[in-house]
């Protein structure tokens, strides 16, 4: 019989919250992110290309360790965390971190693809007909973005639950702290005779996976229906 | 509306550099595809820049290169209708009438809406997703769309060459009784020359990225006749007077027609090229076209190798053409007699 301890339900619950928040904090600037590689032409933007991507070719160890040793001690970010009042390393933030970092590219990805199928002349037509580039940002592209918007969310909902490598740097593995689902299963796994509770947290892993793609598909359909 | 723009600007390959000042309230550009006509539009509405040049529009100037004024479109006040209606596809139709309107500043808010509704037949439409209209529903929508923003020129850019041949006369309807409501002065770009000369007084011909000429609609027809593949075309409004066998008579003018091509509809417009009509010195005396009708030369005019003639028949003008030798050994001139000969069924029915 395959069944969870309260650690491991703690690992599920964690693993929601930092996939859930670092969602729901990258979506305005991948938002603006995309926007700004879609629509706006200047001189350096390739470098933005190629910043906003790095993350997906880089092993997410790398991504880590530079993330502890921007954010360490003497890293350059340390300053302006102290200015915040933020203290990261080794909390569950550290882990919303890891995962918004990580995930970032396939939102922006995917939003920017929303963004590119969105007939130019629509925007034209919204400035002729008075709108501002910033009310035509929010009243033409937004709502004609929501399917890359959607589909860029499930994405990096989905990779955000799966992250392991940034995030076992950056915040470590503390059960009940920074412990997320993939950091369990790696504990147990490394230790004798727990077979079997690892495979019941990859059981939850793969439900919660199939859970986020469902829905997509779901609030995908319904959005293609009311157009 | 005066409208004056003295601009450049290049594009690949493309040069265009245009330099005009027209007044007037229905005002044609009329081009080939790939002539510049798009790019003027842009240019005024402000939709891209010039490399340099100037653009004033009622004393207001619009862009200016050395001054380095240049109005965001949304200041402008140049309302487009684009080729393919471009509705907001999230919006329903009510919401994309009122787009504009909303974003119009009040003292310039001078068309009602429910007047507009009334004049553009919009009323059944207002609730429904713009998915689930017409394409000549989507362009009355379009259309009303951009009076309500209260612009003070319009730009109709191509409105009506996504629309197949019956919608575009209804089109045409509406957008003549929308202008003479509305009094919004517009500037109709099209590549028909047919559709320019129903809609606008007045013509800015451009070729190769150059404004060629400015003219009326009627001399730019004649002066196409030549080169052009179906030579003049007459649009003669016609009244249904009765139904003879399988043919129409229709009152144009003092005189009755017999044309094939005819309804039940009480008024008509009709094409007839100046290739069609066959000119005779004398009354011919046994013919098989249905229509000799008795014309006095008003006018003759070159075009190419051809000569057009100007014929005064029954109160109205008719244009045939004939070859340079044909009109020598006529003998046409002005005020000269002369018969045209015209087959019931070479009218074509307009819409």
């Amino acid at each position: 019989m395959l069944s969870l301890t309260p650690a491991d339900f703690d690992a599920i619950a964690l693993s929601i919250k930092v996939a859930a928040v670092a969602t729901a904090l990258s979506l305005p600037l991948g938002f603006l992110y995309a926007y700004v590689l879609t629509y706006l032409n200047f001189r350096g933007k390739v470098v933005l290309e190629v910043l906003v991507n790095l993350p997906l070719t880089l092993p997410p160890v790398v991504i880590g360790y530079l993330l502890l040793i921007s954010l360490g001690k003497n890293g350059f970010l340390a300053p302006l965390c102290d200015l915040l009042g933020l203290n990261l390393i080794f909390t569950w933030k550290a882990a919303v971190l890891a995962s918004a970092v990580v995930g970032f590219p396939l939102l922006v990805r995917s939003i920017r693809i929303g963004m590119e199928g969105i007939d130019r002349q629509l925007i034209q037509a919204s400035r002729t007909l008075g709108a501002r580039s910033i009310d035509t940002l929010f009243t033409v592209i937004l709502p004609l973005s929501v399917h890359g918007i959607l589909a860029g969310s499930s994405l990096m909902l989905a990779r955000s639950l799966g992250e392991f490598g940034a995030t076992i740097i950056i915040a470590g593995n503390i059960p009940g702290v920074t412990q997320t689902i993939p950091l369990a299963i790696y504990e147990y796994a490394s230790s004798p005779g727990s077979e079997r509770a690892a495979l019941a947290l990859c059981l939850v892993a793969v439900a919660l996976s199939v859970l986020v793609l469902f829905c997509h598909e779901a609030l995908g359909s319904r959005l293609s229906r009311r157009d | 509306m005066e409208l004056s723009m003295a601009v450049r600007k290049r594009l690949g390959d493309f040069d265009l550099a245009a330099d005009f000042t027209t007044s007037g309230e229905a005002i044609g550009v009329f081009g080939q595809s790939g002539c510049g006509k798009s790019t003027l539009v842009s240019l005024l509405a402000g939709l891209s820049q010039p490399e340099e040049g100037e653009i004033w529009l009622d004393g207001d100037c619009l862009y200016s290169s050395s001054r380095r004024i240049d109005l965001p479109p949304q200041r402008r006040r140049v309302g487009i209708v684009f080729q393919n209606a471009c509705l907001f596809p999230h919006l329903s139709v009510e919401a994309n009438l009122l787009y504009g309107y909303r974003r119009c500043a009040p003292e310039h808010r001078r068309i009602d809406f429910k007047t507009l509704i009334g004049v553009l037949r919009l009323e059944e439409l207002l609730k429904r997703g713009v998915n689930r209209l017409s394409g000549g529903e989507r362009q009355r929508v379009a259309l009303g769309r951009a009076i309500l923003a209260n612009p003070r020129l319009l730009l109709m850019d191509e409105p009506l060459s996504a629309l197949d041949d019956s919608l575009k006369f209804q089109i045409i309807t509406y957008l003549k009784s929308a202008s003479e409501e509305f009094r919004i002065p517009y500037l109709f770009i099209s590549h028909s020359l047919i559709e320019v000369r129903l809609m606008t007084e007045k013509v800015l011909a451009v070729a190769g990225g150059r404004i060629a000429g400015q003219m009326t609609p009627e001399e730019l027809a004649r002066q196409r006749m030549g080169q052009s593949q179906v030579g003049y075309i007459n649009l003669l409004d016609v009244e249904l007077k009765r139904r003879l066998g399988g043919m129409y008579a229709y009152g144009w003018g003092d005189t009755e027609l017999f044309v094939s091509a005819g309804d039940d509809a009480p008024r008509a417009v009709f094409e007839l090229s100046s290739r069609d009509i066959i000119l005779f010195k004398k009354h011919p005396e046994a013919i098989s076209a249905r229509n000799l009708l008795k014309c006095t030369v008003l006018d003759t005019f070159p075009s190419g190798n051809k000569v057009g003639v100007e014929l005064g028949c029954g109160g109205r003008k008719l244009v045939a053409e004939v070859v340079v030798q044909a009109a020598d050994e006529l003998a046409i001139q002005a005020r000269s007699e002369i018969y045209a000969v015209i087959k019931a069924a070479s009218f074509r029915r307009l819409g």
